[in-house]
């Protein structure tokens, strides 16, 4: 226990202060503790990253590769990020000044806020969301403001109720898809409709598209390559989910010149560079990985049809995520919270999810289940959570 | 390929319910194609990957060896009548015609390494139309199939993540 004299002098920031501690910690820290548990609780993928992706990264250590590489990032690297862009996404952004390599997409998400806001100025996020979207707006200064997405609307953003959220000096719209936690994505017509929006509220559009590869029904769109948006939108991606990187920790940015030279003077008096050894297994993936991203896909694919549909025959309605690797049903016929049926989920039959709640704040209706676990896995919990509801919510479902 | 194929050659014990459900198509309509395709010889067999370190009692068949097999091509049959000979005898496990120095690869499994040596002696080498022969005895199978054999390494990742 520290000493009263020095609790006085360890004044935290009023900004990180203000910032809710999470209310599903102790859950977390619950199952992190528990043995034998079938988790699908897990935001990453469970492939272990391509060999020949590993065997590049090892054979960097024993050239020597270990030192700082430029700010932006290995020029090699950026060049085949445009490269790539240019092939896949119908997309041209200059290597040197438009792009640049983070650590990790929540990095990038990161810097783009605190280069762009200003104390107080507000920005629109969809809930649900990945976690960290409301907390890095209020520590880059600005003010969340919240789009209630809804199950009726497939959880996806839309313009009645973009407008409806909207208030005055609104300066960016944070938009993810495929989405964390609900796998929706948007077809061209439904992103234009979003892209009218932005162009009439002459906003800043900043979409992370980190799950862009594992999008199953239709093709992925990126929001830059919309008419007129290239200029407006801070493009967010990383190599973590595609090619099942994530502790590489490599993400990336790509956006109007301007935006990117003030994203990297923030990196570069913070991280300097990614670390070097990532970067040169990230251009590994990204110039031979095609085979088993293609591979990945078709995997998760499948389990999503297997679990969207083994949740809908247990009757828990859920419904079918276009993209990312998460199933989001509703408890809601259940007449308990997310958190309750979570907890007691992992209790009672060792099966962990994550409760909607940590998504966001309306969201104690549902529980997000990750489908990057194996099918043997998926089945098992299917089983328990099957024996669960008959068991204590017989009459309910 | 068949989506229903991939996932049987993957895991040929996936229930049929469970494909239907991963394919989007009613049970009924799957069971058809598996049945199709047993019947028109495109699904040969349903069996398990063994890793043999871990078979407690290895007999009959404990030895296994590949041999490179030299051929003479016949007229107008080529390499498939002679590799037809070959290929029916019961300790020849696979035969594949290849490229390069030697003509037939084959696998063969027998009860000692006398025995395989045995049958190259006397069934495999004095066969008209066969060159020669070079006999490798395997000794440690460490991947076939695409399976890895070794001990499954446990969960790396955290039980919890968002």
């Amino acid at each position: 226990m520290l000493a009263p004299a020095v609790k006085a002098v360890m004044n935290i920031s009023r900004t990180i202060e203000s910032i809710p501690p999470s209310g599903i910690r102790a859950f977390f820290d619950l199952v992190i503790g528990m043995k034998d548990v079938i988790s699908l609780g897990v935001g990453e993928p469970d492939f272990v990253t391509p060999w020949h992706v590993r065997e590049q990264a090892v054979y960097a250590i024993e050239q020597g590769h270990t030192s700082y590489t430029s700010n932006k990032g290995l020029a090699e690297l950026r060049k085949d990020l445009a490269r790539y862009l240019k092939t896949h996404r119908g997309l041209d952004y200059d290597w040197d000044n438009e792009m640049l390599i983070t650590v990790g997409g929540s990095e990038a998400l990161d810097l783009s806020m605190r280069a762009l806001l200003n104390p107080g100025d507000p920005v629109m996020y969809h809930e649900p969301c990945f976690v960290a979207y409301a907390p890095l707006i209020t520590m880059a200064g600005g003010l969340p403001v919240p789009v209630m997405t809804t199950q009726a609307d497939g959880f996806k953003v839309v313009p009645e109720i973009l407008e409806k959220s909207w208030r005055k000096g609104t300066r960016a719209l944070l938009l993810n898809y495929p989405c964390n936690p609900t796998g929706t994505s948007y077809t061209r017509a439904e992103l234009m409709a979003i892209a009218k929006f932005v162009r009439s509220k002459d906003l800043i559009l900043i979409s992370d598209e980190i799950y862009d590869e594992l999008t199953y029904d239709f093709e992925h769109i990126p929001f830059a390559s919309l008419p007129g948006m290239k200029e407006r939108v801070i493009y967010l991606n990383g190599f973590s989910k595609t090619f099942a990187m994530t502790g590489w920790r490599i993400g990336w940015a790509a956006g109007p010149a301007r935006a990117l030279a003030a994203m990297t003077k923030i990196h570069q008096y913070t991280m300097m560079c990614a670390p070097i050894v990532s970067q040169m297994a990230a251009r590994e993936a990204l110039n031979n990985g095609g085979r088993e991203v293609a591979a990945m896909k078709k995997e998760y694919a499948r389990r999503r049809n297997f679990i969207v549909a083994s949740l809908n025959e247990l009757g828990l309605d859920c419904h079918v995520p276009q993209g990312a690797f998460y199933a989001f049903p509703s408890i809601k016929k259940l007449g308990i919270s997310s958190l309750d049926f979570s907890k007691d989920l992992l209790e009672k039959e060792k099966v962990a999810l994550v409760p909607g709640t940590a998504f966001g704040s309306q969201c104690s209706d549902y529980v997000r289940i990750s489908y990057a676990s194996s099918y043997a896995n998926l089945k098992e919990a299917c089983v328990r959570i099957r024996h669960y509801l008959e068991t204590y919510h017989g009459k309910k479902i | 390929m068949n989506e229903i194929l991939e996932i049987l050659i993957n895991d040929a014990r996936t229930p049929v319910e469970d494909i239907a459900k991963m394919v989007n198509k009613p049970v009924a309509a799957v069971r058809k194609v598996i049945k199709a395709y047993e019947s028109d010889g495109t699904i040969v067999q349903y069996k398990a990957v063994v890793n043999p370190e871990m078979v407690q009692d290895k007999s009959p068949a404990a030895v296994r060896a590949l041999i490179e097999v030299g051929i003479l091509p016949q007229k107008d049959v080529g390499f498939d009548r002679i590799a037809e000979r070959i290929y029916s005898f019961s300790e020849v496990q696979s035969c594949y015609l290849v490229s390069g120095s030697y003509d037939l690869l084959l696998v063969i499994e027998g009860q000692s390494i006398q025995t395989v040596a045995e049958f190259v002696s006397s069934k495999l080498s004095p066969m008209e139309g066969v060159r020669q022969t070079t006999t490798h005895f395997l000794l440690k199978k460490y991947k076939e199939d695409g399976k890895i054999f070794r001990q499954p390494v446990g969960n790396k990742r955290l039980n919890i993540t968002y």
